[in-house]
C-alpha cells in the first residue's frame, strides 16, 4: 500500500500553476513543484512564505484560485484525501480524553471495538502517552498534546503525512521526541513532508528540501547537495543563520 | 412581625414534614418544567446546531429572530397558547386548555429559543475552531454536527439549566393556560401567587423556600459546569 514504486511515472504530490490572490496581493505562486521520492520533504522559510498555505493546498484544504495539485497523478478527491493526514500548526484536540481523540479517528475507519482498543494502546505506547490515555486531552502538555496531535494522524493510517511547524513552541527536549515520532514513521514508509523555519531541524530531518519566500518556491533539491551549496544568495543568508528580509 | 414568625414556624413544618399538597405541587412543577425543557432540547438543539453549520438563504434571519424570541414576554406566550388552544383556537377540540400538558406548551415556547440560540452559539464557536481539523480528518459538515455537539456538552448542559430555571420560575403563562386548578395545574409559581393573596402565607413562604432552593442549585450547578468548561478550554486552544 505504500510502496511508492509502482507509480514511478507519477510524482507522490505534484502541483501545477498554483495561485493565491487576496484583496489583490499574491499570497502564493508556485508554478511547477513535484515532490517525490521517501522524504522526508522539509519546506523551509521565513515567517509569511506561504508554508502553511502551500501545505492546506497539497492536503485540499483550500481550493487555489488557480492550478492544480495531484497525488500520484490523482486530482485530491475525497478518497485520495483520505491517504492524507495533518497535523496542524495549532493542533485542534477533541474535547475528550487522550484516548478518546484517537478513537474517534479509529472508529470513523470502521474498526471493531477489539481492534481499536489493541491499536489505540499500540499507538499511545508509540507516543509515550500510555500513562495518560484517560486524561482530558486538553489538559496535556504543550509536547504530549503535539504527540498526540501526531499519534491521531497516524492513527488514519495515512500514505501522505503533513506536519506544520510541530516543534515551533516546544522545548529541545520535546523537539527531539517529536522528530524521533517523525523519524520512524518516515522509516516505516509514511511520506512526511513537514514544514519548519529552523534551519537545525531541516538537517536533521531532509532528505529533499523546498525553499520558501514571499509565496514562491525559490529552491528545491536534496538536502545534502542544498546544504553544502546553496545556488541563492537569500538562502546562502539564511542557512548561515542570518535573517532573510 | 409575631404573625410572621408563626406564618414561618408552620412553613418550615410544612416541608420537614412532607406535607402532601405541598410536595404534589413541587412535583407537578418538576413534572412540567422538565417536560418542557426536554422537549425544547429536542427542537432547540439541531435547530440550533443546523443554524451553527448550515448554510442556507435566510439563515441570520433566523437567527436574528431566534435571539429576539429569548426576550418574549411570559404573559404574551401564555396569551397566545390561550388563544390557540381555546375552544374556539385551532387546537381548541383538543381540550387541553387548562392541562399541565397546556403549561407544558407555553414553557416550551418560552424555552426552545433560549437554548436554540446558546446552541447556536456554543457549536457555532467550535465549529470555527474546529473546522480545518475536521474537514482534515475527511469529516463532512453534516456529520460534524454530532461531534460539535458532544463536545460542546458542558456549555450545552449550561444551556439546558438555563432553560430549566426559566421554566420553572416562570408565572405570567401558566397562570393563563393552567388556570391554577387545585390538585390539577397548580404549581410552585402561581400557588405562591394565589396563597399570597388569600393570605395564606405559610404555604407561599414555605413554596418559596423550595423554589429559591431549586434556583440556587441550578444557578450553583451552572456555574460549577462552566468554571469546569473554561478548565478544559485552558491550555493550548
Ligand atoms: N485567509 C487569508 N487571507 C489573507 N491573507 C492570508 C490568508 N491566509 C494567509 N494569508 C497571508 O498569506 C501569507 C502566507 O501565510 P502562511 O500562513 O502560509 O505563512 P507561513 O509561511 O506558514 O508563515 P509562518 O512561519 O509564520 O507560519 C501571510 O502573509 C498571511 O498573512
Ligand atoms: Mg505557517
Amino acid at each position: 500500500m505504500r510502496d511508492f514504486s509502482v507509480m514511478t511515472d507519477h510524482p507522490i504530490l505534484s502541483v501545477r500553476g498554483l495561485s493565491i490572490a487576496r484583496d489583490g496581493k499574491a499570497l502564493l505562486g508556485v508554478d511547477h513543484l513535484d515532490l517525490d521520492g521517501p522524504g522526508p520533504t522539509i519546506i523551509l522559510g521565513p515567517n509569511g512564505a506561504g508554508k502553511s498555505l502551500l501545505l492546506r493546498c497539497l492536503h485540499g484544504l483550500i481550493t487555489p484560485d488557480r492550478g492544480t495539485v495531484t497525488q500520484g497523478g490523482q486530482t485530491l478527491t475525497d478518497q485520495v484525501r483520505a491517504g492524507q493526514a495533518m497535523v496542524f500548526q495549532r493542533p485542534v484536540l477533541l474535547r475528550r480524553s487522550v484516548a478518546g481523540n484517537l478513537d474517534f479517528v479509529l472508529r470513523r475507519r470502521g474498526l471493531s471495538r477489539a481492534a481499536r482498543k489493541t491499536e489505540c494502546e499500540g499507538l499511545l505506547a508509540q507516543g509515550g502517552l500510555e500513562d495518560k490515555a484517560r486524561q482530558s486531552a486538553r489538559s496535556l502538555s504543550g509536547g504530549e498534546a503535539q504527540r498526540l496531535a501526531i499519534l491521531r494522524a497516524l492513527a488514519c493510517k495515512p500514505s501522505v503525512l503533513f506536519l506544520d511547524e510541530p516543534t515551533s513552541a516546544l522545548d529541545p527536549q520535546a523537539t527531539q521526541e517529536i522528530e524521533q515520532m517523525v523519524l520512524r514513521a518516515s522509516d516505516q514508509g509514511l511520506r512526511v513532508v513537514m514544514v519548519t523555519h529552523d534551519i537545525g531541524q531541516a538537517r536533521r530531518l531532509a532528505r529533499d528540501v523546498v525553499m520558501m519566500h514571499g509565496g514562491r518556491v525559490v529552491e528545491q533539491g536534496l538536502a545534502a547537495q542544498m546544504f553544502a551549496a546553496p545556488e541563492n544568495g537569500m538562502i546562502r543568508r539564511f542557512l548561515s543563520g542570518g535573517l532573510m528580509v | 412581625m409575631q404573625d410572621f414568625t408563626q406564618e414561618f414556624t408552620i412553613a418550615l413544618g410544612l416541608i420537614f414534614t412532607g406535607d402532601p399538597e405541598l410536595w404534589a405541587i413541587v412535583l407537578l412543577s418538576l413534572k412540567v418544567s422538565v417536560w418542557a425543557v426536554f422537549i425544547a432540547a429536542l427542537i432547540g438543539m439541531p435547530l440550533g446546531a443546523g443554524l451553527a453549520v448550515g448554510r442556507f438563504p435566510g439563515r441570520r434571519a433566523l437567527i436574528v429572530l431566534i435571539n429576539a424570541l429569548m426576550g418574549l414576554p411570559p404573559v404574551v406566550v401564555g396569551l397566545l397558547v390561550y388563544l390557540m388552544l381555546s375552544r374556539s383556537g385551532p387546537f381548541g377540540v383538543l381540550q387541553l386548555l387548562y392541562t399541565p400538558t397546556a403549561m407544558i406548551i407555553a414553557q416550551v415556547v418560552l424555552v426552545t429559543p433560549i437554548i436554540a440560540a446558546l446552541t447556536r452559539q456554543v457549536v457555532e464557536t467550535l465549529a470555527v475552531e474546529y473546522d480545518e481539523q475536521l474537514r482534515s480528518l475527511g469529516v463532512s459538515r453534516l456529520s460534524s454536527v454530532p461531534v460539535l455537539l458532544w463536545d460542546g456538552r458542558m456549555a450545552l448542559m449550561t444551556a439546558l439549566l438555563a432553560g430549566f430555571g426559566r421554566a420553572i420560575a416562570e408565572v405570567g403563562a401558566v397562570i393563563i393556560v393552567g388556570g391554577n386548578i387545585n390538585h390539577v395545574t397548580r404549581v410552585m409559581t402561581t400557588t405562591i401567587a394565589l396563597e399570597t393573596s388569600k393570605g395564606n402565607l405559610a404555604l407561599a413562604l414555605a413554596l418559596g423556600a423550595v423554589l429559591i432552593a431549586l434556583a440556587v442549585s441550578v444557578t450553583g450547578a451552572v456555574s460549577v459546569l462552566s468554571l469546569r468548561g473554561e478548565r478544559q478550554g485552558l491550555g493550548h486552544a
